[in-house]
C-alpha cells in the first residue's frame, strides 16, 4: 500500500514538473507550480516527512505561485504603459483589470 | 568562445556531474532500510529532552544554531526585497479601485480565514509535539490574512495589515531568537543550549527552549511573509509609472 502511494505521488510530481517546464505562459505556470507543490507535499507525507510536507504546502503551493502571479501582473502593467507611451494613446493597454 | 566550444564545455560538465551523481547514488544505503544511525541518536536525544517531535528537537535544540542561520536567511532576503521593491523616483501610487468578488468566494474566504489563522497558531504552538512549528505555522498565519485580499479586496487587507507593525514583528522575532540563545550563555551553558526545565513529555510546556524558539520563529516568519507579500502587492496594484528609464 505504501509503495503504491509513493509511486503514485512521485509519478504525479514528475508529470506536474514536466508540465510546468513545457508551459510557456508564466501565469499558467504558477498554477501548475501550485499543483506540483501539492504533489510534493503528498510525496513528503507518504515518505513520513510531514514537517517538510507542511513547509512545502505553505511555501510551494501558496506563497511562491502568489509571488509569481503578482510579478507577472506588474511586468504586464509596465509593458502596457510602455506600449501606450510609445505609440500614442488608444493603441496598447485596453481594458485594465483590477 | 565559439558556440561549439561552449556546448563542448557544457557537455563535459554535465557528463562529469552525471557520473559523480551516479557514483554517489550507488553508495547510498538501500531505500527504506532498518539501519538509521543518525536517526536513532536524534530520537534518543529528543526523548531525553522530553520533545515529542524529533524534527523540532533537531531543528531547535540539537541543531538550533543552524536554524538561527536559516531564520537570518529569510530575514535578510525580505530586507533585500523591501529595498528593491521600494517606490522610486518617477513612480507614483494610485489607489486600486474596489473589486467585485463573487458572493460564494466571499463567503468561503471569510469562513476559511479564522480557521486558517487558528490552524497556523496551533501549528506554531505545537511544534514540539506534532509536525510543524514556527516556519510552517508562520506561513499559514500570513496566508490567512491574504484570504481577505482574495475574498474581499485589497483595501480590506490594507486595513488589517499595518505593514510597519509587521516590519517590527519581523525584527523582534529575529532578535528574540538571538536573545534566547544568549540566555544559554547567562545560564552558564553554551549559546542556544537548552537550559530551561524540560517539562512533562507530551504537554505544551515540554521541550525546554524548543517552544520558545518556535514562537520566535513563528513571529519572524509570519511577519516576514506579510511584509514580503505587502511589497509585491504594492508593486502589482498601487505603484504606477517607472516604465521609462532615465
Amino acid at each position: 500500500m505504501d509503495d503504491v502511494l509513493v509511486t503514485a505521488s512521485l509519478l504525479f510530481v514528475a508529470a506536474a514538473a514536466t508540465a510546468a517546464v513545457f508551459n510557456r505562459d508564466p501565469a499558467r505556470q504558477a498554477v501548475v507550480l501550485s499543483l506540483l507543490g501539492l504533489g510534493l507535499a503528498v510525496a513528503f507525507t507518504v515518505l513520513q516527512a510531514p514537517d517538510v510536507g507542511l513547509s512545502q504546502l505553505g511555501v510551494g503551493s501558496a506563497l511562491t505561485p502568489l509571488m509569481i502571479l503578482l510579478t507577472v501582473r506588474k511586468v504586464r502593467k509596465v509593458r502596457r504603459t510602455e506600449k501606450g507611451a510609445g505609440s500614442g494613446p488608444g493603441s496598447g493597454g485596453g481594458k485594465r483589470r483590477r | 568562445m565559439s558556440r561549439r566550444l561552449r556546448l563542448g564545455v557544457l557537455a563535459a560538465g554535465l557528463l562529469a556531474t552525471a557520473a559523480l551523481l551516479a557514483a554517489a547514488f550507488l553508495e547510498l544505503p538501500a531505500f527504506g532500510g532498518a539501519r538509521h544511525p543518525y536517526g536513532d541518536r536524534a530520537v534518543e536525544a529528543s526523548l531525553a529532552r522530553h520533545t515529542a517531535n524529533t524534527v523540532s528537537a533537531v531543528n531547535f535544540d540539537q541543531r538550533a544554531f543552524d536554524t538561527l542561520g536559516e531564520e537570518t536567511i529569510l530575514f535578510s532576503a525580505v530586507l533585500g526585497t523591501v529595498v528593491l521593491l521600494r517606490q522610486t523616483r518617477g513612480e507614483h501610487r494610485e489607489a486600486p479601485e474596489p473589486a467585485s468578488v463573487p458572493p460564494a468566494l466571499r463567503r468561503y474566504g471569510l469562513a476559511a480565514l479564522p480557521v486558517t489563522l487558528l490552524t497556523g497558531l496551533y501549528v506554531i504552538a505545537h511544534g514540539q509535539l506534532s509536525p510543524g512549528g514556527g516556519f510552517q505555522g508562520g506561513v499559514v498565519v500570513a496566508t490567512a490574512f491574504h484570504l481577505l485580499y482574495v475574498a474581499v479586496d485589497y483595501r480590506a487587507l490594507e486595513r488589517v495589515r499595518p505593514v510597519g507593525l509587521y516590519e517590527i514583528g519581523d525584527a523582534a522575532g529575529e532578535a528574540a531568537y538571538v536573545l534566547l540563545g544568549a540566555g544559554g550563555l547567562l545560564a552558564g551553558a553554551a549559546y542556544l543550549a537548552n537550559v530551561l526545565p524540560y517539562g512533562t513529555f507530551g504537554t505544551l510546556a515540554s521541550g525546554g527552549t524548543v517552544p520558545l524558539l518556535n514562537a520566535a520563529v513563528g513571529l519572524e516568519v509570519s511577519s516576514a511573509v506579510v511584509v514580503l507579500l505587502a511589497h509585491f502587492l504594492r508593486q502589482a496594484l498601487e505603484i504606477e509609472g517607472g516604465g521609462e528609464r532615465e
